[in-house]
């Protein structure tokens, strides 16, 4: 194809193999939920607005293969900067990128290869973006690496599900690589089980028994640990805080351990050995992100035309010996601090006492708490045990609710016969 | 048309508007439920913030006996994915102790699980007390003074807690009258 055809709109056949599946239903396609043609097309490509966060080695992968599959307005956020490490395998960028946005470079990149199609881009971090950001979209889809951010939007998008508003409800589209493994996920905020429901079975990073880092290591690793650990902390206290992301304090760890491992005579402390352990770096392989992109974005395709049932709902791919995957269910978890528990809308008078909501939690037919706590995400209203926090909160008995807490903030409660909690939201009469 | 939007409609459960951070809410579950011995004292700077408290534990058998040991607890909000940080406030001799006051607990690193909780670290803590480990040093010297000679580590510990030098290393004063 000729660049002047590129920079016009559709070329022709251009849909023609994913409209094979959007005109007319296939053997596993729901009859009740899909209607081809026209309205498929048309929602696809004119309506669904869809959200990439992360625009690191999946969402590379990500961007141009909804882009290709006929989404045509993709969002994508992202805190990072390109770094020349970046380039073996986050193809949208090249070595003058280097230093730039990565959400820019892949918006600009993935808009001049597949015309039609606007990748708004955000350079900044997902935490700086608030409900009404993220209610835009129809479907939101992630390639993050930390489980940090994974739990935030994951409870964000839990937080958002309004019972009267079903499209408040939005898929989240997990995807994860770690060198030749990953997986790809479907969550569908409070029906299936969220990030927090399964977070016993996340990787966790490798670390060291602190005795061996302090007094026998045997590899480079021990050594390096020992710099970030033990020394960091020792020679420079609580001033200045050991920052990852800065090249001069890698650089001093790199020489800590240096030192040691010759102590030790241990081989083998490099400047880059020492950034990949301290930030748990693990080895990213480009051919394990495109099969976890492929699925993630099959699945936000699925979900936008119903052309075929959703992954139900966790998908997991090893790469070390062999392709192997398998698929399975995973289930929500009663107890799960997210998306387990009740929520209680309660109207209670505007004088009524902490004292007097605590009775009323204990005596209410349907509730029937034993000992309740109350918290807000900023003050511990009243707290049953241990004693010395009993006696730092007993003030608050007295008070009025309507001076703690404003009218519709959450508030937690947690007693021994609670799975894990109750959501009790007020409003004043 | 997305159509978990219509099951969503059928099913109808409540809304989720979780504020607070999961890990506050574990922390608050585990902290209202714990039972604590009476070896065990918690306090809080700010009974606002739950992260952020120390625990003291004064063991009434074992070697450390009369001591008073008080540890700093710090938890972030990728708890319980990420063990609490633990760290001992005193200068005190111990095998498991080091002089900056890091502690060598299996489960504060590598063992931690997050199907763990406050409880079972602040178990671990009092066991280092009853039993200090001298295979897993922090503080080569005092494991090694426990190895070779018993009962001259014990006459140490005693010397360390009322503030005493060992091997000329000066200690905190940690005996539970000097409180």
């Amino acid at each position: 194809m000729s660049m002047a055809t590129q920079q016009t709109q559709d070329w022709p056949g251009r849909y023609y193999h994913i409209d094979q599946i959007l005109d007319k239903p296939g053997p596993r396609t729901d009859p009740d939920a899909f209607v081809g043609g026209d309205t498929a097309r048309d929602f696809l490509r004119n309506q669904c607005k869809v959200l990439v966060i992360g625009a690191g080695g999946l969402g590379c992968e990500l961007l141009p293969n909804l882009a290709l599959s006929g989404f045509r307005d993709i969002h994508v956020i992202d805190m990072d900067t390109i770094d020349v490490s970046n380039l073996n395998r986050q193809f949208l960028f090249r070595e003058k990128d280097v230093g730039r946005p990565k959400a820019i470079a892949a918006a600009e990149f993935v808009m001049k290869r597949v015309p039609g199609v606007t990748v708004t881009p955000f350079f900044g971090k997902i935490q700086d973006k608030d409900e009404e950001f993220y209610k835009q979209f129809h479907i939101i889809i992630s390639g993050l690496d930390s489980v940090e951010a994974r739990r935030w939007i994951n409870a964000t998008l839990v937080g958002m599900v309004d019972e009267d508003d079903p499209e408040s409800l939005k898929p989240l589209i997990d995807g994860g690589t770690e060198g030749f493994k990953g997986h790809s996920r479907v969550i569908l905020p409070t029906m299936t089980a969220c990030i927090e429901c399964t977070l016993d079975m996340l990787t966790k990073p490798t670390v060291f028994p602190i005795c061996t880092i302090a007094n026998t290591p045997r590899q480079p690793e021990h050594c390096i640990e020992w710099a970030s650990v033990l020394e960091w902390p020792r020679v420079f206290g609580d001033a200045k805080k050991l920052d990852n992301d800065d090249p001069e304090h890698i650089t001093w760890l790199y020489e800590q351990a240096s030192k040691r491992a010759a102590e030790f005579s241990i081989e083998g402390v490099t400047w880059s050995l020492t950034q990949g352990v301290v930030k748990n770096i693990i080895p990213a392989i480009a051919s394990t992100n495109a099969i976890v992109a492929a699925s993630s974005v099959n699945e936000a395709l699925k979900l936008a035309t119903n052309a075929a049932p959703p992954l139900q709902n966790y998908m997991m791919l090893v790469g070390t010996d062999g392709v192997y995957s398998f698929t399975f269910e995973h289930e929500r978890k009663p107890e799960c601090p997210v998306c387990g528990g009740e929520t209680v809308n309660m109207t209670v008078n505007k004088d009524m006492t902490v004292q007097e909501l605590i009775e009323h939690l204990q005596e209410t037919q349907n509730i029937q708490i034993k000992k309740p706590s109350l918290s807000t995400s900023s003050t511990s209203i009243y707290m049953q045990a241990p004693p010395v926090l009993e006696r730092a909160t007993r003030p608050n008995l007295e008070k009025k609710l309507s001076e703690l807490v404003p009218s519709g903030t959450e508030i937690t409660v947690t007693a021994s016969t609670l799975p894990l909690k109750l959501s009790l939201r007020l409003t004043y009469s | 048309m997305i159509k978990i939007w219509n099951m969503k409609k059928a099913e109808g459960s409540g809304p989720k508007k979780p504020k607070t951070s999961a890990a506050q809410i574990r922390v608050q579950k585990d902290v209202t439920e714990l039972e604590l011995p009476r070896t065990m004292k918690m306090d809080w700077p700010d009974a606002n913030d739950l992260l952020n408290f120390f625990l003291t534990i004064s063991p009434d058998e074992g070697m450390y006996k009369g001591g008073s040991f008080k540890f700093s607890f710090a938890i972030n909000s990728n708890y319980p994915h990420e063990p609490p940080k633990v760290k001992c406030v005193p200068k005190i001799y111990h095998p498991n102790v080091d002089l900056e006051g890091n502690v060598c607990l299996n489960i504060l690193r590598e063992d931690w699980k997050p199907v763990l909780n406050l409880n079972s670290v602040m178990v671990g803590l009092q066991y280092l007390f009853l039993e200090p480990n001298a295979d897993d040093p922090l503080n080569k010297e005092a494991a090694q003074d426990l190895r070779s000679n018993r009962q001259n580590f014990i006459r140490n510990v005693n010397r360390s807690m009322a503030g005493g030098s060992v091997n000329g290393e000066t200690f905190d004063r940690v005996l539970k009258d000097a409180e």
